[in-house]
């Protein structure tokens, strides 16, 4: 340890990019004295500091656990290749920010899996600290593994390397497990009673007590528990009401700038809408706000502790959250008295938003951002996003009144059922945008200048719980494709020179399909791509697309069977022992209808019985129930 | 109405770069509630200026930032202790002045900078010692010029150091402790290392990586008769 507490050496720190990454010490981070906690808790985002530290999943539970006497909690991001190189070479082990000390100190090691791609930065956390990679390697001495966050609710492909998941919202149950995890360790229990009891409690999956078998053919014949009295599904948990629980009233500022440099404020969980391709929309179901009166108390408490000159709204959707016109009114008036700035979140483009986004951004400036996801009318059904061409136009129509001259739209390429009309609709959809502005503005009126429209196209991944989990991915090949007549339709429009169009990788997009539909088997590509080398395989410039093939080679595995299969009716899924509220015959239901080009309502329109209201929470109680 | 702030620098928060110093003043100053200007716009910003920057790794004493406050006689007193309270133990204010409306602006007016130099534990092995250095000091003080290749990312040029060497001398303690106050102007300055570097090179000594732990001790504008004065003693 250095003169200034820092576990690094002054040499090291002054020959890594950012040293600021490492050296903790923020403000409102929490510093306990170890001697006086019972628990030591280190919460993980395996990716770089300024990525991890923009997650707020990490700040609620933070501050949750630092609430309590008996815990203190701190963070650990994964260093920088720079370091990371240093690390291996001097066997310098993991290290958490606020002790300076290293991890496998701790009794717990909490992993927040926000997005595939960050696997193999899963085992480079574990490796650097010195913890055996897989669950069944560790003994007393390790600290206890256990992942959380959207990944987990598909969590068969990394189950060899945690000890435990926690399913669903980390607000409910820590208490409980720490309670149980105190008394054990006084009781003088070993590690495999304390995993035992921790997977009676709800939410809490310990992987090493459940078995896996397999047809012929490689699919999933059955999946059960090892050990009596562990339950055969495990239910996610769900904050029943978000007035009364955590959030961060002071959550740490870091010294460099990162993805979210602002407060960020929650404002409801879940989404109204069930489009088709999209799994957080089924995770986190039902939908459930916050009232207005808490968030406003909330926010200018972390605008006071903080001194951030930002805040921005969070939600997978915030115009359908009811209060929006109530709440920004008054975070308008306040905001402008205290010259803090306000992001708005992407909403739906209307008369209101364009009149909101007018008072707090630089038209010239910002941009209007539509996401159809899809070109056509037909595959917008298809994917049920309930978005017209007529919203479209008649938004971009208001936004060129209002004098807006970037536009934004999103597309995604590969859904199931698209057909190359749909393809060609895109540069369609945005040449008719461009001639509105055209038509509408006069020449001598162009003071921002001509109107300039962004297409970006990402690549359709099939995710567990969606309506779309039974679907074959495209292949690499046919993604490319796809690309290319998206673009060959862009450039055969009339106002071409006006839209610019850029695609997204394809390799990533097939990996993550593996990772994200994957069983058990995929655990040892995963280790095999580690072990190449493999780290940050969420950053292009990082991931090595062989590493992948060659692992899945080694392994006698393949993206056939994983990725471009299309899965039978009945198929037993690795997921399937999960149970998120929503039902597997609901989501095979919806997969029927796409395929029909059939529409469902949305949760406000009227309840289509998903399944979610068994959490009696949000808006499934007095939803209106169609007959 | 414009303030001076003094400030120091020690410990981890040496790691933390000039931008993210400021970016880090930004949001102290909202959490203390200083009623700091700000300019118009969509996006108004602090009106804030800074002195020179310090390097990444340095620690200082005598760090300066001036601020626009929208008061006429603003409690200075209240406004230090506001932001030590919002700011983190590295970081502490140790006096807030009023500017006089005709002074120069933090970063326009330095002209020179006070160093202290010792060498980290780990590399004295490889660095001379307190008599050997005081006698380099000597060499390098009776000398008429002392010619240094000064490399930067753009240019290469050789500079006489002593143009830019206001005062340099050991300190009377049992470990060698280098002072030095050097030329820090924006226009043309050197930098403590270079004094380093050409007192060992006399000795036929590299200077090992990271060896310098080195604390700037304060920060001077040039008086009339070309005295210095410290940035602190043009607030009142
Ligand atoms: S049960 Fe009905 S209201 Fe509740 S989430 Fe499902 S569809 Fe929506």
């Amino acid at each position: 340890m250095s003169s200034d507490g820092l576990f690094l050496s002054n040499d090291i720190l002054m020959s890594v990019e950012k040293p600021e990454r490492y050296i903790g010490n923020e403000v409102n981070s929490c510093i306990k004295d170890p001697d006086s906690v019972r628990v030591r808790f280190i919460m993980c985002f395996p990716d770089v500091y300024e990525i991890g530290m923009s997650h707020l999943g990490i700040q609620i539970l933070y501050d949750m656990f630092n609430s309590f006497d008996d815990v203190w909690c701190e963070r650990v991001y994964s260093p920088w290749i720079d370091l990371d190189k240093i690390m291996r070479e001097k066997h310098i082990p993991l290290f958490s920010l606020e002790s300076q000390r290293p991890v496998k100190e701790a009794d717990f090691l909490g992993i927040t899996i926000q997005y595939e791609m960050c696997y193999t930065n899963i085992l480079q956390i574990l490796d650097l600290s010195g913890i055996p990679m897989e669950s069944k390697d560790r003994t007393e001495e390790d600290p206890i593994v256990i992942g959380g966050g959207p990944c987990t609710y598909n969590p068969e492909p990394i189950a060899d390397f945690f000890d435990i998941f926690y399913i669903g919202e980390g607000e409910t149950r820590y208490r409980e497990l720490l309670d149980l995890y105190e008394k054990m360790k006084d009781e003088g229990k070993t590690r495999e009673e304390f995993l035992i009891e921790a997977g009676k409690i709800n939410g809490l999956y310990v992987p090493r007590f459940y078995e896996p078998s397999y047809n012929d053919d490689g699919t999933l014949k059955d999946f059960r528990p090892v050990v009596d009295g562990l339950p055969l599904k495990v239910r996610k948990e769900v904050v029943k009401d978000l007035d009364d629980t955590y959030y961060p009233k002071k959550p740490v500022v870091p010294y460099i700038r990162c993805i979210q440099d602002r407060v960020v404020l929650e404002i409801m969980r879940g989404c109204i809408r069930g489009c088709r391709f999209c799994q957080a929309g089924e995770l986190y179901r039902p939908v459930r706000e916050r009232s207005v009166e808490k968030l406003l108390d909330t926010v200018y408490q972390m605008l006071d502790s903080t001194g951030y000159e930002e805040v921005s709204l969070s939600s997978l959707s915030s115009s359908d959250y009811t209060h929006l016109p109530e709440l920004l009114d008054n975070l308008i008036v306040e905001c402008e008295k205290r010259k803090v700035n306000i992001t708005l979140p992407s909403l739906r483009i209307d008369a209101f938003s364009l009149d909101v986004m007018n008072k707090v951004e630089d038209i010239k400036k910002t941009s209007v951002t539509f996401a159809p996801e899809a070109g056509s009318q037909r595959l917008r059904n298809v994917i049920n996003k309930g978005l017209t061409e007529e919203d479209i136009l008649s938004g971009s129509a208001q936004a060129i009144s209002g004098g807006w001259t970037k536009f934004k739209f999103y597309f995604m390429l590969g859904h199931p059922f698209e057909n190359d009309d749909d393809i060609l609709g895109i540069g369609d959809l945005a040449n008719k945008v461009a001639a509105e502005f055209f038509e509408m503005v006069p020449r001598d009126k162009r003071v921002n200048g001509p109107i300039s429209i962004t297409v970006s196209t990402s690549f359709f991944v099939p995710k567990p719980f969606t309506a779309f989990q039974w679907a074959p991915q495209c292949t690499t090949d046919e993604f490319i494709r796809k690309a290319y007549v998206c673009r060959k339709g862009i450039s055969e429009q009339l106002n071409q020179k006006r839209i610019h169009y850029n695609w997204h990788d394809a390799d990533t997009s097939v990996i993550e399909a593996l990772l994200a539909r994957g069983d058990r088997k995929v655990a040892a590509v995963i280790k095999k791509v580690y072990e190449k080398g493999g780290i940050y395989d969420a950053w292009s410039d990082q991931y090595k697309h062989e590493r992948w093939i060659e692992a899945l080679d080694e392994c006698g595995l393949g993206l056939d069977f994983y990725a471009f299969r299309e899965r039978k009716d009945d198929e037993l899924f690795p997921w399937d022992f999960i149970d998120i509220g929503v039902s597997k015959a609901f989501l095979l239901k919806e997969y029927k209808k796409a395929a029909r080009g059939e529409i469902t309502s949305n949760c406000r329109a009227g309840c289509s019985g998903c399944g979610a209201a068994a959490f009696g929470a949000g808006i499934c109680p007095g939803a209106y129930k169609k007959t | 109405m414009k303030i001076r702030i003094r400030f120091t620098k020690h410990g981890a928060v040496r790691y933390i770069g000039h931008l993210d110093v400021m970016r880090y003043f930004q949001k102290c100053i909202r959490r203390a509630h200083v009623n700091v200007s700000y300019t118009g716009g969509y996006s108004p910003h602090q009106v804030m200026t800074f002195a020179s920057p310090l390097g990444v790794g340095m620690e200082s004493e005598g760090e300066y930032m001036d601020i626009g406050i929208d008061d006429e006689h603003p409690d200075t007193g209240a406004i230090l202790n506001a932001l030590n309270e919002a700011s983190v133990p590295g970081i502490r204010i140790r006096s807030v002045k009023i500017l006089p409306e005709d002074a120069g602006n933090a970063m326009a007016s330095v002209y020179a900078s006070e160093y202290e130099i010792t060498f980290f534990e780990d590399k004295k092995a490889d660095c001379p010692d307190k008599d050997k250095l005081s006698g380099l000091i000597d060499m390098m003080l009776s000398s008429e010029k002392c010619i240094y290749h000064k490399e930067t990312k753009k240019t290469s040029r050789d500079i006489d150091l002593k143009e830019f060497i206001y005062d340099l001398r050991m300190e009377d303690t049992e470990e060698p402790v280098v002072r030095m106050t050097i030329n820090s102007s924006s226009s043309d300055s050197i930098k403590p290392v270079f004094v380093m570097e050409y007192l060992m090179n006399l000795a036929d000594i590299k200077l090992p990586d990271n060896a310098l732990k080195i604390i700037r001790l304060d920060m001077f504008t040039q008086g009339e008769n070309g005295e210095l004065i410290s940035l602190e003693d043009v607030g009142i």
